[in-house]
């Protein structure tokens, strides 16, 4: 992974740094220890490793804008870090960067049932979001597979979704307004506990810009009551195509159900050798979760069977009580774990057109014998989430590259159906490089624009997203102006 | 100027040196009155329907009712139902989705569905030196790069002149149904529409009219909204008696009178609409007094008239926006018709539009002051 060489100016002012952080810092906010900073060298994404020159844990909005305002006046590149679970390498340090961890500013700063928001500080993880307000009865909707240690940090800066998202929307249709530092260190207040911006959108741009725009303190959270209940079923069919035609036939009916979740046969068998959540082993398998009163259940459930048994299936299974309910979400939760547990894998994000899915598992099964590498699909089927998950072997040469280069024909074939390279876990480096096959240069041109607003000198989150080759003549003329 | 393809439209941007006053089917009033008309009605069609996917996609000049007209087709729909102003405008024309989008027009199912921002999935636009640029694309979940589709919405054109937008439909709904408290004050009827947006009923609208009633709107299968509909009489047993109307035209007739304000159509004075939130909503209505008004999204939303050259603005003293809506030519000349921004807001957004249109040439001066290197 090419990576911009570190500042050497930046590097031999180290001692400056510390010493002038540590005049706006609490001791223990400040990490320069080498041993402590390797605790941030990577997140998620731990084929790519990077020790930062630093670290910082501030606790207030307050203590961020000092932080920046430092690091601005000393061209310090910064990279904001909420709990450190981007699959797509949004945190990983540059030799010359600061860690930002938002991870002790974690506080409940206002719950408001009246106007249906919750303020929080942003290194408060997603989960205890909704457990703040789950007493009484409400939650918030966004559910990222990683809920339970990810921030609200991370959930805006790459737009995070989650299984529910087909009915409740991803992070953006969820986030109401955001209190961002600048890089320069001033603090904005964006949007709020009413609704659409009265001018241009900045929250929407904001939301998804990978932490490179700014650093995001507070959020104003929509929240929901929760549901009277839900209820999932399991429907397996002996063909990935017939699946597909099903998940549409289910839209158009007019039942929008909260999930719709697929798993191919290679996901079926380790899963089930993993979990035994007692899954039936054919070609493909959905989980469709539907939600309201029992009787409400009752009645979309009644639709989905009918409109299942047109494409017979080789099994439907309907949850008759809140333990059955589990163990058919047992095996779809526990995947990656097994995946993991029988090989490292590479987990991809593409989305694709619903209508294209037959074509596209088609097209990955062919990659998967011309690579040699196997493959299991296990995703979000009702928006075409896929999340294909290739094999490979860490400790054998070469099988990384491999892998990856699978990963990217993977990647391309999800844009030339029509979709694209990531649905919810963020470009990062991960993805960076292929940022062309998506975007045009007069594409990627405008959203750097943007970039060039928010921070000009660049500092922010460098080297992710835009492909090196797109933003150095941008970079350059930054340090030019310096 | 009317060009008919995104190579027309870009080449007449590349060349233009004047600013232009940019027009879907006019019916929003949002253009202004000085430049050439650059009209983008010529930019027509539905390019991809897939009712499967729930996406569509459509060149910007395209009708918003042919649109709708192909959707009813799959018994499908736009969810976040976007105004029809014409009447209360008094605009003639017809309203497109480059309009609609460019404007971010959402009706009352904002607060349950969402914004037309939430419903937009891609853009083609060309921007202010007459490149083509594209954002986004056609699938339902997309993290790819910057969101430059939401910057676009509600941007009325100021950033690029929008050629093609993809949407997310949803499923049409089985049935509708209204309930109706009426008699409540402002305190109480914002408390009503809190009550039952905060429960699991799935309240698709809640309206409050000054003079008349609260209104609510369950849709969904007849079953489903029968039965929440009588849980939701049970929640807002203590504001009084409920009337349930489940006459599907006249439920369609309430909305889109509310949807569209058509309450104030050939009223007198200033038009505004203003956002705030929901609870701040009684306070600013005492405050400013207005001769008539209408509550939406639960409160969050409050159509109001006032005296004309009234500044709501500067009597308001919650968090929010209020956007002038109509007006004579005399007070849209001395008072912006969008809320003034805090400074570094205000700078942000002037930067930015500096970028995508570096010699202001689209719609110059409606959102924000012009920047000043325009020729």
């Amino acid at each position: 992974m090419d990576m911009p060489s570190p500042d050497p100016i930046v590097l031999s002012r180290k001692a400056e740094l510390v010493s002038r952080l540590l005049q706006v810092l609490p001791s223990d906010a400040v990490i320069e220890d080498e041993m402590e900073t390797r605790a941030y060298e990577c997140d998620a994404l731990t084929a790519y490793k990077c020790p930062p020159l630093l670290a910082v844990l501030p606790r207030s909005t307050e203590e961020v804008s000092a932080i920046l305002r430092i690091c601005h006046e000393m061209n310090v590149p910064v990279v904001p870090r909420g709990s450190g679970t981007s699959l797509a390498g949004g945190a990983l340090p540059t030799a010359d960067c600061v860690i930002l961890g938002v991870a002790r500013m974690n506080d409940v700063l206002d719950t408001d049932y009246a106007n249906r928001v919750i303020r929080v500080q942003t290194g408060r993880t997603n989960l205890s979001v909704s457990g703040a307000v789950e007493e009484d009865g409400f939650f918030y909707a966004p559910d990222p597979s990683s809920q339970l240690a990810c921030a609200i940090a991370g959930n805006i800066a790459m737009n995070s979704g989650g299984a529910h998202c087909l009915k409740y929307g991803v992070t953006t249709n969820n986030l109401m307004g955001v209190t961002m530092v600048m890089m320069d260190g001033e603090v904005v207040e964006i949007g709020g506990a009413h609704l659409d911006s009265g001018g241009l959108d900045l929250l929407g741009v904001i939301c998804g810009s990978e932490g490179q725009l700014g650093v995001v303190t507070e959020a104003t959270l929509r929240i929901l009551h929760k549901p009277e209940g839900a209820r999932p079923v399991l429907v397996g069919f002996d063909s990935n195509e017939v699946a597909g035609a099903c998940v549409s036939d289910i839209i158009k009916a007019g039942v929008l159900p909260v999930a719709i979740e697929f798993m191919d046969r290679r996901v079926i068998e380790v899963v089930e050798n993993y979990a035994q959540a007692g899954y039936p082993l054919c070609e493909a398998l959905l989980i469709i979760e539907v939600e309201g009163s029992e009787p409400e259940i009752d009645a979309q459930l009644k639709l989905i069977r009918e409109i299942a048994e047109r494409h017979n299936p080789v099994e439907f299974r309907e949850a008759r009580d809140s333990d059955e309910a589990s163990r058919i979400w047992l095996g779809r939760k526990s995947a990656f774990g097994a995946m993991g547990q029988i090989n490292d894998y590479m987990c991809l994000d593409g989305t694709i057109p619903v209508s294209s899915l037959p074509m596209v598992l088609r097209r990955i099964n062919e990659l998967s014998e011309e690579f040699g590498l196997d493959v299991g699909n296990v995703f979000h089927a009702g928006d075409g989430n896929m999340h294909p998950l290739i094999l490979f072997d860490a400790n054998k040469e070469g099988d990384l590259e491999l892998c990856e280069a699978m990963g990217a024909e993977i990647l391309k074939l999800c844009v030339e159906a029509g979709g694209c390279l990531t649905g919810e876990h963020g470009v990062g480096i991960e993805k960076r490089d292929l940022m062309h096959v998506q975007y045009a240069p007069a594409d990627l041109n405008a959203q750097m624009a943007v970039k060039d607003v928010f921070d000009p000198k660049w500092l922010l989150n460098p080297a992710k997203v835009f492909p090196l080759d797109a933003s150095d003549t941008r970079r350059a003329l930054q340090v030019a102006a310096e | 100027m009317k060009p008919t393809s995104e190579l027309e439209l870009a080449e007449l941007i590349a060349d233009a040196k004047t600013p232009l006053q940019i027009k879907g089917g006019g019916t929003r009033l949002m253009g202004l009155p000085d430049g050439n008309v650059l009209d983008t009605s010529g930019l027509c069609g539905i390019t991809l329907y897939e009712p499967g996917a729930l996406t569509l996609v459509a060149q910007a000049g395209t009708p918003i009712a042919e649109i709708e007209t192909a959707l009813a087709a799959e018994n499908q729909r736009l969810a976040f139902e976007p105004a029809d102003l014409r009447d209360v405008l008094g605009t003639s024309g017809t309203s497109t989705l480059g309009g609609v989008a460019a404007s971010n027009a959402s009706g009352p199912r904002r607060i349950s569905a969402g914004a037309c921002r939430d419903f937009m999935l891609g853009v083609r636009f060309v921007d202010g030196l007459g490149d083509v640029v594209k954002n986004g694309g056609r699938v339902m979940k997309n993290v790819t790069g910057y969101d430059l589709v939401k910057l676009m919405s509600g941007a009325h054109g100021t950033l690029g002149v929008l050629s093609e937008v993809s949407i997310k439909v949803l499923p049409s709904v089985e049935m509708q149904l209204c309930l109706r408290i009426k008699g409540l004050d402002p305190l109480r009827a914002v408390a009503a529409m809190s009550a039952a947006l905060g429960s699991p009923f799935e309240v698709s609208g809640a309206a409050y009219d000054v003079n008349g009633a609260v209104s609510l709107r369950l849709e969904g299968f007849e079953a489903s909204v029968r039965y929440r509909a009588a849980q939701l009489v049970g929640v807002l047993a203590e504001f009084g008696p409920i009337e349930a109307l489940d006459d599907q035209d006249l439920c369609t007739q309430i909305w889109c009178d509310i949807r569209d304000a058509r309450r104030f159509k050939n009223t007198q004075g200033d038009l505004w609409r203003i956002s705030v939130k929901p609870s701040d909503a009684p306070d600013l209505l005492s405050v400013l007094n207005p001769s008539q008004a209408q509550l939406d999204w639960g409160g969050g939303l409050i159509w109001l008239t006032m005296p004309s050259g009234t500044d709501v603005r500067a009597k308001m003293t919650v968090a929010g926006h209020a956007t002038l809506m109509r007006a004579s030519a005399d007070t849209f000349s001395t008072r912006a018709r969008f809320h003034p921004e805090p400074a570094p807001i205000t700078k942000l957004s002037a930067d930015l539009r500096a970028r995508f249109d570096p010699i202001a040439l689209l719609n110059p001066g409606l959102m924000g002051a012009c920047h000043e290197d325009r020729i």
